[in-house]
């Protein structure tokens, strides 16, 4: 676990989201899956983009996945990241299937390819929020 | 008889650095010159388009806009396609002519988005306005351009694409804007000019990436009836395009296809004309990667192929497809949303052959692309200066 408080625009959990961020503070990478037709999404929406179910449940997945685009940000958003500067912004395809956003960590911005295999770990921030982030797997 | 709509009047206010204007007085700078263009008065107009705001906390932009210009409208729409409704607004008003439910309609769009805050707040209240999702990607610390970062990081990845061919296309428009006189930026750029200025978000450095400015546009929309009597040459839409294939761009599996393929398929096939006739094309250009993207999935040239068709100047006043030739959202002046607004009066000004220096010769058929959220909708026109 890596405490890292500090003063980013947190996420603000809605009825559709919640489990995603319940699970993150358990430390667990957990995602929409259709009851109907098994398949996994992401981001989370009203119906299931594969079939056009509203019967959607939430399965956790390994965490596993690989680097499928990136960007070194070399200049802050906003005051927040202002002492974060280069860091990495990603897309992470999951083993699963699913892509999402997160940052790379746990190695200098500039190692970060597009194929890197990477794993999850959670930024914890308060007692209701947690960040997925990736680290390179080895 | 088939009610057709016509073109009849374009306007823009002061585009750059505008201190001291509303962003009110500068759309009412563009309507009245788009009338004055036209012939015809504001009391003339029965119909307001309009775009939603940044810097603005309005209720009801179209019913504020109208309310603010002195008309009382039949018929008014606030138009919200992000990027795209610039393009989006021209379609409808037309619509909305050809339907009989107002006979001259005005669409306007503009803002003081810079001189309205500072840099930093500008690119804070972008960073956070909903291009990046507020729960899974805005944490994570990326810039409005970081989202196409990872578009250019990808097409290169896939293509072999090169910072030297993105510069291509912020010089090639640059040098375009260098000849419009109501441009915002208007210093000549070279490619080592871009590949030597600040990185961003990589690979895009800082010329990669579109400005922030002040200013409005408008465009007068009546029918080909009336049309006959006004002062101006009358230009005809003869197709349009939409397209959407994602939201956000972290949940886009293709990073590099876009609703433009949808948007421009459409497009070509309701006008009933091809890629090879269009003699212009002003094509929305927030990021360079933006423009090689849009160029390959509008069909100019094949996936992954964009990187070599912008280079030799083929993309320049001269080359085989000029674009953006007022010099776009990266040089000639971007007040956010309703940036692409100025493409389509641009196109609409080659059409009648009153571009001055950048004047394409002969311009018959120009293509309008534009483009909003992160290469989320698209919208493109097809105008022409004959009816099909």
């Amino acid at each position: 676990m890596t405490l890292a408080p500090d003063d980013r625009p947190l996420p603000i959990s809605d009825p559709a989201t919640a489990p995603y961020w319940v699970a993150a503070r358990a430390h667990r990478l957990s995602l929409p899956r259709c009851e109907d037709c098994g398949e996994l999404h992401f981001y989370p929406r009203p119906l299931c983009p594969h079939c056009g179910s509203q019967r959607l449940g939430w399965a956790d997945v390994s965490g596993d996945g690989e680097v499928f685009s990136f960007t070194i940000v070399q200049r802050a958003p906003s005051p927040a990241f202002a002492d974060k500067v280069p860091y990495a912004v990603a897309i992470v395809a999951l083993d699963e299937g699913p892509h999402l956003m997160s940052n790379i960590i746990g190695c200098p911005a500039d190692q970060v390819r597009i194929g890197l295999r990477v794993r999850v770990n959670f930024l914890d921030f308060n007692e209701e929020t947690s960040l997925p982030v990736f680290e390179p797997a080895s | 008889m088939t009610r057709r709509a016509v073109i009849v009047g374009i306007g823009e206010s002061q585009i750059g650095r505008v201190p001291g204007r509303s962003s009110l007085q500068l759309q009412a700078d563009a309507a009245v010159a788009a009338a004055a263009d036209a012939g015809l008065a504001i009391g003339d107009i029965d119909g307001l388009l309009t775009t939603p705001l940044r810097v603005e906390r309005w209720n009801m932009p179209a019913g504020v806009v109208a309310h603010n210009l002195g008309i009382r409208p039949r018929f008014l729409s606030t138009v919200d396609l992000a990027g795209a409704s610039g393009v989006a607004m021209i379609h409808q008003a037309v619509m909305a002519v050809e339907s009989g439910q107002c006979d001259v309609a005005l669409c306007v769009a503009g803002q003081n988005l810079l001189s309205h805050q500072s840099r930093d707040q500008a690119v804070k209240s972008m960073a956070e306005s909903g291009s990046a999702h507020p729960q899974f990607e805005v944490p994570y610390g990326p810039l409005v351009p970081s989202l196409y970062a990872l578009i250019a990081q990808r097409h290169m990845y896939e293509f072999g694409t090169t910072s030297a061919q993105l510069a291509e296309v912020a010089v090639a428009i640059r040098g375009h804007a260098c000849l419009n006189p109501n441009a915002h930026k208007r210093e000549p750029l070279t490619v080592a000019d871009v590949l030597a200025s600040r990185m961003i978000t990589s690979p895009l450095h800082m010329f990669d990436c579109a400005i922030v400015s002040d200013g409005a546009a408008a465009v007068i929309v009546t029918t080909a009836e009336r049309a006959a009597d006004l002062r101006k040459r009358p230009i005809h839409l003869l197709g349009q395009g939409y397209g959407l294939r994602h939201g956000h761009i972290g949940d886009h599996k293709q990073l590099t296809i876009t609703g433009a393929v949808d948007s421009g398929r459409d497009a070509f096939a309701s006008a009933g004309v091809e890629r090879a006739d269009i003699d212009v094309a002003e094509i929305y250009d927030c990021f360079t990667i933006t423009v090689i993207v849009e160029l390959e999935d509008l069909g100019f040239c094949a996936k992954g192929e964009g990187g070599s068709f912008v280079e030799g100047g083929r993309i320049a006043l001269g080359g085989a497809l000029p674009i953006t030739t007022h010099g776009g959202l990266l040089s000639g002046g971007h007040p956010g949303l309703p940036g692409g607004f100025l493409h389509v009066v641009e196109g609409i000004r080659q059409l009648r052959g009153e571009a001055g220096a950048r004047q394409v010769a002969d311009a018959e058929l120009a293509l309008v692309h534009g483009n909003g959220g992160v290469a989320s909708i698209h919208a493109t026109l097809i105008l022409g200066t004959e009816p099909n």
